[in-house]
């Protein structure tokens, strides 16, 4: 279990610019630095928010690369649910899904 | 007394950000005239710094070493860490006063042992709450965190204690500080369920809150906050640290769950302050 590397990758691409320019030359060359499993690893290549989602990386630290990735906000709330429906309930954290995939974003304007 | 200022204030990355996706555009209005009101009270008190007491998102403070308290103790600051596009605030220098800071801190330690920081990015926690109570970013800011994210989590008599030794802290100063602790109350941000509300908790916990039941407030166990009010609900220290840094009861001059897109029951409220420390 790396959750805490896999958080913490994120927790450093987050607030560091030249983490991020050097992630998007170069995503392995970041990556090598942390210990993860395949599936982390394949989550962080992919940009796959559902998969980092159900393996428990906490939301204030994950809606961040999610705003890295270009990713809008109703579509990452979806992501996440999608998740839920392929990988299966969050598997750590305190972040988990209460709601049975209802959504609470009652201004969802997307067209 | 050097304490003008006792306050609390909602936070959210979406309260700029997602300004333009709010369907009940009078109700987002009537928040925003409650936020700038606040900003108003705490000119008007001459403040010469304002601490804020926010509850931050792994912008500093990491697994690796997480202290329960932190005061900023930097000449400067610089923030949002978020894209100042998705935040909707432009990246800049914030001042901070480390002489003050030092000050502050060494009378805190008198009862808490607080960290403190010489470097310090802010994120949305204390970034939104600058926007709307100091926009032209001239106060001096005093960072303060208090670890509402990473369990374990400092107990709510603790977060008590801390506010107290906030104030006597500020008392022993020449300078006015106004205080606030921005957090959320029930919520559920960054997961599927964000927009989800529990307006009833809410409004009970600010009906104590204002009261200032600090029994009722510090019974609260981690497990009903939890299952109640959601991970976001764990802010509420913030929101204790500030009733106890008072002293005095609180008047609550805004609340809705009306507006879920901003992820949180907006709040604004502010404090008496009260040298009445019979608790």
């Amino acid at each position: 279990m790396s959750l805490y590397n896999l958080q913490k990758f994120l927790y450093v691409l987050n607030r560091d610019p030249a983490a991020q320019e050097s992630f998007r030359k170069s995503p392995a060359t970041l990556l090598d630095q942390y210990e993860l499993t395949p599936e982390e690893r394949g989550a962080l290549e992919q940009g796959d928010i559902g998969l980092l989602y159900v393996l428990g990386v906490n939301g204030q630290i994950m809606m961040h690369f999610a705003a890295f990735l270009g990713i809008e906000w109703f579509d990452y709330l979806d992501l996440m649910r999608k998740g839920i429906e392929k990988y299966g309930p969050v598997r750590a954290g305190i972040y988990a899904m209460t709601g049975a995939g209802k959504s609470f974003a009652e201004e969802d304007n997307r067209k | 007394m050097s304490l003008v200022y006792a306050g609390v204030l909602s936070h959210g990355p979406g309260l700029v950000g997602r300004a333009h996706l709010v369907k009940n555009t009078q109700k987002r209005d009537e928040f925003y005239a409650a936020l700038d009101q606040q900003r108003q009270e705490i000119e008007s008190t001459g403040a010469e710094a304002l601490m804020v007491v926010a509850a931050e998102h792994f912008a500093n403070f990491f697994m690796n070493n997480m202290p329960a308290y932190c005061v900023g103790i930097a000449d400067s600051y610089e923030g949002p860490i978020e894209d100042p596009k998705w935040l909707g605030i432009e990246r800049r220098k914030i001042p901070g006063n480390p002489d003050l800071s030092r000050r502050l801190v060494t009378e805190i330690m008198q009862s808490i042992d607080v960290a403190y920081s010489e470097e310090w990015k802010f994120d949305h926690g204390i970034m939104i709450p600058l926007h709307f109570l100091t926009p032209q970013y001239d106060l001096p800011i005093i960072p303060v965190n208090i670890n509402c994210q990473g369990p374990p989590l400092t107990p709510l008599h603790r977060a008590w204690a801390f506010g107290e030794a906030i104030r006597r802290a500020c008392d022993s100063v020449p300078e006015k500080i106004a205080v606030v602790g921005t957090g959320g109350i029930s919520h559920w941000p960054a997961t599927p369920d964000s927009g989800k509300i529990n307006e009833p908790w809410d409004r009970r916990f600010l009906d104590q809150l204002m009261n200032r039941n600090k029994q009722a407030l510090l019974t609260y166990t981690n497990e009903e906050i939890y299952r109640d009010a959601g991970q976001g609900g764990f802010e509420i220290r913030t929101y204790i640290a500030a009733a106890a840094a008072a002293g005095g009861p609180g008047t609550l001059k805004f609340y809705t769950a009306e507006l879920p897109i901003f992820a949180v029951g907006c709040t604004v409220a502010s404090f008496e302050i009260s040298s009445d420390k019979q608790d």
